[in-house]
């Protein structure tokens, strides 16, 4: 029976759903310390609230910060009384509860209370009102709540990725859910696609695509389904990389007769040159606060991480240890920075504190590439090889969780983490 | 017969000049703006004839340039095929070229195509020099991401070192 490649993609989601237990997450490291949290079956509708808990309990788990604690099998309604007492000798700190209520015209009100067994109090509660087809997003957004509580961050649940599919003679640009959930085809070609990029209001991915048998740059306004050139230049365009503020791309043109980095508004017009050198300049990344370029060049004799002022001036090196460091993406607050360094032929994704300048590598891997930032800083996606096939995992910036994304048929690359939704 | 001839290549030439401007999709076909009667049976077109680029006897057919390991020199076994192609760009003014720089499969997308564009623009200083015109020539990469073999070694790293030549109504 011939499947579909479009139909077995999304018929499977990419990532194992709740359905295809083959995820596996790795936390290693002494002492790891992870807050044991229960979450109870919400009583209500049964398939609605089987579904949410569901996806609440794989986020919590899959983030690496929580030893899930079993809860019995027993719904507890949201406004029940806590038996503190048996929580804590279940050995959970914290308890979720909730509930989900049928309304008028076919939706659901979804209730929920996050408690602090220790402190015996309520963290706090909220309530959503959704369809049924919107619970894996209102589950992922109690995973948020009780993450945000229970760690002080901002969850990345409900944020959404961006990779290439590569198949046979078909390359995808495919956004899903951060866990890989969702899967939707942004846009498809027979030709390849590298280096989607988010803007910053998460409505627009700019791209480089070959369809024109030439790297051009695209901008792809996502609900629209429509794009435009952002840069056809003479030669190659490649490697976008948004402003803050939304408004310009950092591009790297080979016009002027090799691959040297430009600026360009956001809807191609007015290019101007960022930089001069008698070397490659390629992989521009904006600061956080706008005020810096980092990029990798070889104007030193190997390629390495610069930084240039993003109004021009001299560029800084970055990195020094090693002879091949590319790829440079800083944290959303600025303060350190994944790369990929090649250490005695290994390709491994690093990072660098940018105040001390001490640097780790994050991963035993051979074949890294293109690290990608979570919007609150605490993972790093980025795309690997095992098995001879291209996949993508995930880190946290300390090293401690480790995440495989096993995948559907093709060899996925290219990710981009998205930003929070505004 | 000559008569029936000069019909056919009137109703062609006026079928050409009310056709808005395309790339040439033949590179065999219709290339009367040079003055030469291409419908003539029994010239063989000459060297830098379109019909040579197809022709495996001619070195217009070869468009691979290879290049050895952090080296962007081209080696001097490729200079009598660059000549060839150089000419051919003078020969034929309509014509466009486009190079295609490709880069082994180790390390980061874009510092590949990076790479891949030195072996491109190498090729394309080399046809400078030997006089064919900037504005005929472009010069782009495609990186690691077409690569002609997958497989982990020498052999595959030296065949994926290279440049290809394309002309108009290839790309």
């Amino acid at each position: 029976m011939r499947i579909s490649f479009r139909s077995l993609l999304l018929s499977t989601a990419l990532f194992a759903g709740a359905a295809h237990a083959q995820l596996s997450v790795e936390i290693i490291g002494a002492g790891a310390n992870r807050i044991p949290v229960s979450v109870a079956d919400f009583p209500g509708e049964r398939i609605v609230s089987q579904a949410l808990t569901s996806v609440i309990r794989t986020d919590l788990d899959r983030s690496g910060l929580f030893r899930m604690i079993d809860a019995g099998g027993n719904a507890i309604p949201e406004n029940a009384g806590i038996a503190y007492g048996d929580w804590k000798s279940r050995g959970a700190d914290a308890l979720a509860v909730g509930q989900v209520i049928p309304t008028a015209d076919g939706r659901f009100e979804t209730r929920f209370r996050l408690y602090d067994i220790q402190k015996q109090a309520q963290l706090g509660s909220g309530a959503l009102s959704h369809s049924s087809s919107q619970l894996r997003s209102t589950g992922h957004r109690i995973a948020d709540f009780i993450y945000e509580k229970l760690t002080g961050e901002p969850g990345v649940f409900s944020t959404r990725i961006a990779y290439v599919v590569k198949s046979v003679g078909r390359f995808e640009l495919q956004i899903a859910d951060a866990d890989g959930g969702n899967a939707q085809t942004a846009f498809a070609s027979a030709e390849p696609i590298i280096s989607p990029t988010w803007a910053p209001d998460g409505n627009r991915i700019a791209y480089v695509s070959f369809q024109t048998k030439k790297p051009v740059v695209y901008v792809h306004d996502l609900a629209a389904g429509r794009r435009h050139v952002a840069a056809n230049f003479k030669g190659s365009n490649s490697a976008p990389a948004w402003s803050p503020d939304g408004r310009r791309l950092a591009v790297v043109l080979t016009k002027d007769g090799s691959s040297q980095l430009y600026v360009v508004n956001a809807d191609g017009s007015g290019v101007t040159r960022l930089a001069s050198s008698a070397g490659i300049d390629t992989e521009p990344h904006f600061s956080p606060d706008g005020n810096y370029i980092y990029f990798t060049s070889d104007r030193g004799g190997s390629p390495q991480v610069y930084r240039i002022p993003s109004s021009g001036g001299d560029a800084q090196r970055v990195t020094f240890e090693g002879n091949y460091n590319t790829s440079p993406r800083l944290s959303p607050d600025g303060k350190s920075m994944a790369y990929i360094s090649r250490n005695s032929g290994r390709f491994q994704l690093a990072v660098m504190d940018l105040n001390s300048k001490q640097t780790q590598i994050l991963t035993d891997s051979s074949k890294d590439e293109s690290p990608s930032f979570a919007p609150n800083g605490r993972m790093i996606l980025y795309a690997t090889e095992i098995g001879g096939r291209g996949v993508l995992a995930a880190v946290s910036s300390d090293g401690r969780v480790k995440l495989r994304l096993p995948s559907a048929a093709g060899d996925v690359r290219e990710p981009a983490w998205g930003p929070f939704a505004k | 017969m000559r008569r029936l001839l000069a019909i056919l290549t009137l109703s062609l030439l006026a079928a050409c000049s009310s056709q808005p401007p395309a790339p040439e999709q033949d590179a065999s076909g219709v290339e009367s703006r040079n003055g030469r009667d291409v419908l003539n049976p029994v010239d063989n077109g000459g060297m830098y004839n379109p019909a040579r680029l197809k022709d495996p006897k001619s070195q217009l057919s070869k468009r691979e340039i290879f290049f050895d390991l952090d080296s962007y020199a081209i080696r001097a076994e490729f200079k009598p095929l660059l000549e060839q192609h150089a000419k051919f760009l003078q020969a034929n003014a309509k014509y466009k070229m486009l190079i295609q720089g490709n880069a082994d499969e180790r390390g980061s997308r874009e510092y590949n195509l990076a790479l891949g564009q030195k072996r491109a623009e190498a090729v394309k200083k080399a046809l400078q020099l030997l006089g064919a015109n900037e504005a005929q020539v472009e010069a782009v990469s495609l990186g690691k991401e077409k690569p002609r073999c997958m497989e982990a070694t020498e052999e595959c790293w030296a065949q994926n070192r290279r440049a290809d030549i394309l002309y108009t109504g290839e790309f």
